[in-house]
């Protein structure tokens, strides 16, 4: 019974992984080869639990729908929902430096999330979206949850794989050089304001199958699920932490920081109410430091980003000139 | 509707949240144009500012008029503190990630203040104060204190940048920082200086929210956002730019409410940040672009 529990639990733990996972390589699109700042994760998310919870829920006389559309139309509905949103934004802010992004990303949030909490009709209000289906939610328990987690890991493959061929392409040495020298991009004749915006559109639409797949996990989305700052601030901690610009990082990341995390809340749940509230604050006021630390100390994460040119034919050609210079 | 009511109801009330957001603003574009990057935790700074002054309220059981200068020292050494423990070690890495660590200290700021404070909702003083009618204008005796400490403090902090030694320097960085360096302006202490007036401002505009309205550990990181749009609408760099800027915000909140579902009022600090990012970036007064 004993090892039931705890299998359960790891495999719990397992998706959110593979959830998380999903955000953070969204947001290493982003931030790590784009150098593009999106503090407002949480609202893409948001935009993407709620968008396939709808189209693939049921009838129900609080919020709109009764689509019943397959899953997959619900994940793709979830990804273009994302990707609508970011748009704009991006078209705007993406000609200025990040620290535009940056607030322009936390207004969204605030705005999703008030949509989301005032627009009862479509979203439900208070109340969200009930009964939303979740692939293989037919079978026990145990072995219904097994197959979602094998779902949630083949999606986070499927998505590294496609990002990392991505990244390595001509568009993601193009992006690279856009995020760590502007200038010189822009002297080769690089679009650079389009180039970011693809960039942003690509990770908010990653974001928002994460957020789909958390709707689908739960059964319901109510908007307390979408905690603004705390979700977005793990995922950038993660990443940073893991090593941004580098998607094994952000996946190394995303579990080292969900364990700590985890672990963190058990141990504080241990203890009696009165300091239990308190310790709870006291976890976020130690994840916050954890980044300043992680800046100062260790910028590149656990697994640095890898310096794709070494032993190229075009720098081996280059340091055979450099020694036949000397 | 009668123009009376609209001058009570809508205008007087945004003049005094656009002083307080003034007040945030300000600072945010000093950080902005300064030292040159977006500081994310100015919200949050400021809710510290309201707490502390609460805490001078209870612990001395003085009026917070008195415990207000308090507040604004402990949130001065607490910006200088912040720069040295943390932003100053990042001076020479690209400026985004100081926005980076400014979020980092936003949340643990909020942390600081749930952990101390608890999540309830407090005020400085109790009961309802009845607004008086002035010419039939009706409006609090707090609500005028806000918008004259308002001009009064931007007042003094535009003296100081127009006449004194420092002011200039400060300035000077502001406009072009190799040429600043080079004249043999002092970096590290500009830099302390700017935080230490930064800490004002944001006690200042926390205060004023809090005796306004009430004191919550989120009050700071709402405000985060019509602060910026006022700092981003008057011209970053601009301090009069930015008291224009917090005062149309403010109004605009207020009187938003005539046009549209009042769940949306703080819709409107992003609509006007997007519309002035998309029409005129350098804002009203020619500030600058980052």
């Amino acid at each position: 019974m004993e090892l039931i529990g705890l299998l359960n639990y790891a495999v719990f733990m397992a998706i959110f992984i593979g959830i998380y996972s999903l955000l953070a390589l969204g947001l290493n699109i982003q931030w790590g080869f784009s150098g593009l700042f999106n503090a407002g994760i949480a609202g893409f998310f948001a935009v993407g639990a709620y968008s396939s919870a709808l189209l693939t829920a049921p009838e129900s006389a609080v919020h709109l729908g009764g689509y019943q559309l397959p899953v997959v139309v619900g994940w793709i509905g979830a990804m273009i929902a994302a990707g609508a949103i970011a748009w704009p934004i991006g078209k705007v802010c993406l000609r200025f430096r990040s620290d535009y992004l940056a607030i322009a990303t936390i207004g969204v949030a605030e705005i999703i999330r008030l949509v989301v909490k005032s627009e009862g009709w479509m979203t439900g209000g208070a109340r969200g979206v009930n009964k939303i289906p979740r692939p293989f939610g037919d079978l026990s328990y145990l072995y219904s949850q097994l197959a979602y987690l094998a779902l949630v890991f083949a999606i986070v493959l499927v998505v590294y794989w496609a990002i990392e061929r991505q990244i390595s392409a001509p568009w993601g040495r193009m992006m690279r050089g856009i995020r760590d020298n502007e200038d010189a991009a822009t002297a080769m004749g690089k679009d650079i304001k389009a180039r970011r915006l693809e960039a942003f559109i690509f990770g908010a639409a990653v974001m928002g199958l994460g957020g789909a797949l958390f709707a689908h996990f739960n059964r319901s989305i109510t908007p307390e699920a979408i905690d603004p700052m705390i979700a977005t601030f793990l995922i950038w901690i993660m990443l940073i932490l893991g090593g941004s610009g580098n998607n094994r990082g952000a996946l190394l990341g995303v579990a080292v920081v969900w364990i700590i995390w985890s672990a963190s809340e058990f141990v504080t749940d241990q203890l009696p109410t009165e300091y239990a509230i308190k310790a709870k604050y006291m976890r976020v006021f130690i994840i916050g430091l954890l980044l300043q630390l992680v800046l100062r100390f260790r910028p590149e994460g656990i697994l640095p980003e890898p310096q794709g040119t070494a032993g190229s034919p075009e720098v081996k050609t280059f340091q055979k000139q450099e020694s036949a210079a000397k | 509707m009668p123009f009376m009511e609209f001058v009570n109801f809508y205008l007087m009330p945004g003049i005094v949240l656009g002083s307080i957001y003034a007040l945030g603003a300000v600072g945010i574009t000093l950080v902005f144009g300064i030292l040159r990057f977006a500081h994310l935790a100015h919200g949050d700074l400021a809710t510290l500012g309201a707490f502390a002054a609460l805490g001078v309220v209870t612990i001395f059981g003085v009026s917070p008029w008195v415990a207000l200068p308090v507040a604004m020292v402990v949130c001065a050494f607490m910006a200088i503190g912040i720069d040295k423990l943390f932003y100053d070690y990042l001076s020479e890495r690209p400026k985004i990630i100081v926005v980076m660590s400014s979020l980092g200290i936003a949340l643990m700021l909020r942390a600081v203040v749930q952990v101390v404070w608890g999540v309830d909702t407090e005020t400085y003083t109790r009961g309802i104060v009845r607004p008086d009618d002035y010419w039939g204008i009706r409006i609090r005796d707090r609500e005028i204190y806000t918008i004259i400490a308002m001009f009064v403090i931007v007042g003094v902090l535009w003296t100081f940048l127009q006449k004194t030694k420092w002011g200039k320097a400060m300035r000077a960085m502001s406009d072009n920082p190799d040429l600043a360096l080079l004249s043999g302006v002092d970096n590290r202490k500009i830099t302390m200086l700017t935080w230490g007036i930064v800490g004002i401002l944001c006690a200042a505009s926390g205060f004023f929210l809090g005796i306004n309205t009430e004191l919550k550990p989120l009050m700071g990181w709402t405000m985060l956002l019509p602060m910026f749009a006022a700092a981003i609408l008057g011209g970053v760099g601009r301090v009069e730019g930015a008291v224009i800027g917090g005062l149309i915000v403010g109004i605009a909140e207020e009187t938003s409410v005539l046009f549209i579902p009042g769940e949306y009022k703080a819709a409107m600090a992003f609509a006007i940040l997007l519309l002035i990012l998309l029409v005129r970036p350098t804002g009203l007064l020619k500030g600058k672009v980052l």
